[in-house]
């Protein structure tokens, strides 16, 4: 995991949330904004996977469970489209609210994944 | 005579609504669950088997009651009543004696602590759940009338 790409990754996913959440109380059905801000996060995550992969490879090893990292990481990479899905297939406030709660759910599932990863050991 | 155009999304405005931020907010708390669990039992199983056994359970009760929610008809209904009771039981059950007894639960489940580890999202949403229940019966019930 490189550190700063993992916050800007949190960065980006909080503000997405934020502003598909703020989309939903003005009572806007998704629109390319909150679907755009999502695809966003989740190509976000793609690039983290392949960063995740290739990490060990140059001396960057998690200190944690690998299988958790990837539980979540895998997690969150298949959640946002589910939130996708959905909201093509129910064009209302609510689905744009749904999209919020899932890219804020990929912000907190970040943040421990990098917890994970540069866990320490007392 | 014409019958007027028919627009179909006010119908599945009131199919969801809220309802649905309920069902998916409940569909991440059954993936983070059975996420967790599997790590688990697939690594450290013989540490804590009574903590682990109980987190599996409430991953599959977080997935019976997300499929509960989003399925109609009287069983379904019943079936989410019955599992959102149980998550309300299991999170004040679990909560309390993971606070008194942290020997018990050495390693954290959905539960422990009144769900903190999840923001205490699994202590909020069965009460949700079990308005938006007592409310979708209720319109339900006046339909039939």
């Amino acid at each position: 995991m490189i550190e700063w790409f993992t916050w800007l990754q949190v960065i980006v996913a909080a503000a997405a949330g934020v502003l598909c959440l703020i989309l939903g109380v003005a009572k806007q059905p998704p629109n390319d904004y909150s679907l755009g801000a999502v695809l966003a996060v989740e190509v976000l995550l793609l690039a983290q996977l392949v960063v995740a992969l290739l990490a060990p490879a140059f001396g960057n090893e998690p200190s944690g469970s690998p299988l958790e990292f990837y539980t979540y990481l895998i997690s969150a990479i298949v959640l946002l489209p589910a939130a996708g899905f959905w909201a093509f297939a129910e064009r209302t406030r609510w689905s744009t609210i749904i999209l919020g709660v899932a890219a804020l759910s990929a912000g907190i599932m970040l943040y421990r994944m990098h917890t994970i990863w540069t866990a320490q050991f007392a | 005579m014409h019958s007027p155009p028919t627009d179909p999304s006010p119908v599945r405005t009131r199919s969801r609504g809220i309802g649905g931020v309920l069902i998916a907010v409940y569909g991440v708390l059954a993936l983070a669950a059975t996420g967790r669990s599997f790590v688990q039992i697939a690594t450290k199983f013989d540490q804590a088997p009574l903590a682990y056994l109980l987190s599996a359970l409430s991953a599959l009760v977080y997935i019976v009651a997300t499929i509960a929610l989003i399925k109609r008809g009287p069983v379904w209904h019943r079936i989410a009543w019955v599992t959102i009771s149980f998550e309300l039981l299991g999170v004040l059950v679990v909560g309390l004696l993971s606070v008194y007894d942290r020997e018990l639960f050495p390693s954290d489940t959905v539960w422990s602590v009144f769900g903190r580890g999840y923001l205490f999202i699994p202590l909020v949403i069965p009460v949700l759940g079990m308005i938006w229940l007592s409310t979708r019966s209720r319109e339900h019930s006046q339909k039939r009338v």
